[in-house]
């Protein structure tokens, strides 16, 4: 007692700094910080000084001069008077359609396979098995590439369509016909369907020189309208069953209420399809999408589908065995129990390994390169640069909206990881 | 101990990079050899044959560059460059010299910071496609798949031209020549542009070449030539020289067979041509120390692969499976382009 009492009186010498346990932690980490802004310094004068050296600034100008290119793909217009951050948004939504398709197409096959693969029937099983190991162990590039050749190699070319005179004088048939009665073409080049055409539009308006078509505006609004009213429909029937015990008919009433105002008004609006047709070298009209997209998209799909497999199974079987027990216990069939017990609980494993495949799947969406998909590595980190000149800008400003995206993907499954969490009370 | 080892190798690299911009003639002979920017596969131009070794009419002019810096036109180390990435390279000074047919433009020379030096090939974009497709003209390809190489000044000719003609086209995007020609075989576009120049070599390594036109219009000026840095005249006086030298020789009809020759009857004949002695260093005439080179210089580039003639008759000329007539690229003395300053 009276050692501990015989420590001496603080008073702060410098070399408590280094010595003092209580300090030496604070000084280490200063320093440490201190030297790493030191390098990044060091970094970023380094680059400015040799762009110097090179006579080149560090500017964004150019994203406001012409482009001068053309992009086949194209959610939103743009030609080839339209400015250089004009193909950034084209190459932009590119990515965006790839990645959102991908993790759609992921999720459901990927759903699929990692519970049939946990299925009793040994056959199913062990093909899902094979399925995962198959394309979890080859290199992503690889099936991509592939997917695109097997497109591009084994479809008919255009040309193949074509009907002439002499072929009907002569009884032939052509070397490809369209399939599903003659509204779909696959063709080498790209899938041709048919697309929506309206005798009375409702007209559109400009938003930020992006479309907005009011006639889509319209029947979203009525197919949201038709669900909302379904639901109350169905609630209705519930609190009804509930109070009676007898459940009135709501099939017939559902089915008015959530087709009917939907087809009345593509009715009034005077819709017609507008099919493929070849003429010259392509298929003109309809909606033209390139394999490039198809490939990546299915190749992505397929490919990180295996490894949602494997994050559902292991997510399943992080569920005791007798939860399940139970529930056939209480007499649910096996389906019902995947879906009322197992999945619901087994989702707070699933989805923080789910964050990062999403991820994934955006950011591998740029090795779409390979086969000349032009999303934003295309049009801005490719063309751009490229015609520019600014490759330091380009890449930053890519790197930077990766970022961003990868950001706002992971924030948005965070929050749904949060309402899904076990809740603790 | 392991900061200051870090810090001592910041420093160090801070002054190798300061050495590095000292001047490229004297990295190249420090290092011993020639780092040149070529094509990574255009028959004819720049591609390695079947033992590895670089060949064609750009990796020619390498050489003759190489030989008259180092009496040696072995000493060359070829960088494969794409499209996309040849101008990076150089800037980046991966390269000394880029002669990787690359069009000579106003933002290129400009807003790139690089000099074009000469122009080794006046060259036009043109349109390649099936016989059987019966097109005989580019204005005739209303609604075609074109495929086109990425990071090039045909793809903005190409949105130019069809914008100008009033005719609608989907472009496919593609990283290089070889992956243009396996799409453009398999039927995935229509047409291929590119430099004329280059359609002709990519027709002749295909299988069938006879099944293949290129079309008649050739719609822009493409002045092909090596490319350096901006910023060191020196470098830039060199490897324009040597293709001058290359053009002259050809003019005063020196060849590589005729070469010991042309020297030895000029240096015994008072009378012979003046411009020839300065050429080849004949007597107390000097002229390559004045770009830092020895007076062996213009002698050593043609004794490489011959005159700029030869070099295009052995590459890409009408003997050859690419078949190029000279066209623009024959001396200004016989109607084409070719025209060499004096050497005075």
């Amino acid at each position: 007692m009276t050692l501990a009492s015989d420590t001496p009186k603080d008073s702060f010498r410098l070399s408590m700094l280094i010595y003092d346990t209580r300090y030496r932690s604070y000084t280490i980490q200063f320093i440490v910080l201190g030297l790493v802004m030191l390098f990044f310094m060091w970094l970023v004068n380094n680059t400015i000084t040799n762009l110097a050296d090179r006579g080149k600034d560090i500017g964004f100008g150019f994203l406001w001069s012409r482009a001068g290119y053309d992009i086949d793909q194209q959610l939103i217009p743009y030609t080839n008077d339209s400015t250089h951050f004009r193909a950034l948004l084209i190459g932009l939504l590119n990515t965006f359609a790839v990645a959102i398709a991908a993790c759609f197409l992921a999720t459901v096959i990927g759903v699929t396979v990692g519970i049939l693969r946990l299925s009793n029937n040994w056959l199913v099983a062990r093909l899902m098995t094979v399925y995962v190991e198959v394309f979890r162990n080859v290199p992503l590039l690889l099936w991509i590439i592939l997917t695109y050749v097997i497109f591009s190699e084994t479809r008919p070319v255009p040309k193949d369509y074509k009907v002439t005179d002499e072929m009907i004088a002569a009884g032939q048939a052509p070397k490809a016909t369209m399939a599903l009665w003659d509204t779909v073409a696959v063709t080498n080049r790209s899938t041709n369907l048919p697309a929506p055409l309206l005798d009375r539009p409702l007209g559109g308006f400009d938003f930020l020189s992006i479309p907005i078509n009011l006639s889509v505006l319209a029947t979203l609004a009525v197919i949201i309208g038709s669900v909302w009213f379904n639901r109350r429909l169905l609630k209705r029937a519930k609190a009804i069953q509930e109070a009676t015990g007898d459940r009135p008919t709501t099939w017939w009433k559902s089915l008015l209420i959530l087709f009917v105002p939907v087809i009345l008004l593509l009715t009034a609006m005077g819709l017609h399809w507008e099919y493929p047709v070849l003429k010259g070298f392509n298929f003109q009209g309809g909606y033209s999408i390139a394999h490039s997209f198809t490939a990546l998209t299915i190749a992505i799909s397929l490919y990180s589908a295996s490894y949602v497999a494997e994050s559902v199974r292991a997510g399943i079987l992080a569920i005791s065995k007798g939860q399940s027990e139970a529930a056939y216990a209480l007499g649910l069939r096996p389906n019902r129990t995947m879906n009322l017990v197992v999945l619901p609980q087994a989702l707070r494993v699933i989805v923080p390994p789910m964050i990062s495949q999403y991820l994934n799947i955006t950011k591998n969406t740029t090795l779409g390169t390979a086969i000349s998909y032009l999303d934003l590595k295309g049009t801005l980190g490719g063309i751009t640069l490229n015609q520019t000149g600014r490759e330091l800008e380009c890449m930053m400003l890519m790197m930077l909206i990766y970022l961003v995206i990868s950001l706002m993907i992971s924030t948005v499954l965070n929050v749904y990881n949060t309402s899904v969490k076990l809740k603790e009370r | 101990m392991k900061k200051s080892v870090l810090l001592g190798a910041l420093a160090a690299t801070t002054m190798i990079a300061g050495f590095a911009s000292a001047g490229t003639l004297d990295d190249i002979k420090a290092r011993g050899e020639l780092i040149c920017g070529s094509n990574n596969g255009l028959t004819g131009f720049g591609a390695p044959d079947a033992d590895g070794n670089y060949q064609g009419f750009d990796v020619s002019l390498c050489k003759a560059i190489a030989a008259a810096v180092f009496g040696d036109q072995s000493k060359v180390k070829y960088v494969p460059t794409t499209g996309e990435t040849r101008f990076t390279a150089l800037a980046s000074g991966e390269v000394d010299v880029l002669v990787r047919n690359s069009t000579w433009t106003f933002s290129r020379d400009n807003d790139l910071k690089f000099d074009f030096v000469a122009v080794n090939y006046y060259d036009g974009q043109g349109f390649m496609v099936k016989k059987d497709l019966g097109v005989s003209s580019a204005k005739e390809l209303d609604g075609a798949t074109v495929c086109i190489q990425t990071g090039t000044t045909t793809e903005l000719n190409l949105a130019d031209f069809f914008k100008t003609n009033g005719i609608a086209y989907t472009p496919v995007t593609v990283a290089d020549d070889a992956e243009a020609q396996r799409q453009y075989e398999a039927g995935a576009c229509d047409a291929f542009t590119t430099d004329a120049s280059g359609l002709a070599s990519t027709r002749a390594a295909m299988a069938d070449p006879t099944a293949h036109i290129i079309l008649p219009e050739i719609i822009s000026k493409e002045p092909l030539g090596p490319v350096v840095r901006h910023g060191d005249n020196n470098w830039g006086d060199i490897v324009r020289w040597v293709h001058f030298a290359l053009v002259i020789a050809e003019e005063k009809g020196i060849t590589q067979a005729n070469l010991a020759e042309v020297i030895a009857k000029s240096e015994a004949d008072e009378a012979a041509d003046p411009e020839v002695k300065r050429l080849l260093g004949i007597g107390d005439n000097d002229m390559g120390v004045m770009m830092g080179l020895d007076k062996m210089w213009a002698r050593n580039a043609i004794a490489a692969n011959g005159n700029y003639g030869e070099i295009f008759e052995a590459n890409i000329g009408t003997s050859t499976p690419i078949g190029l007539a000279r066209g623009l690229n024959a001396l200004w003395t016989q109607g084409g382009l070719q025209y060499a300053p004096p050497v005075r």
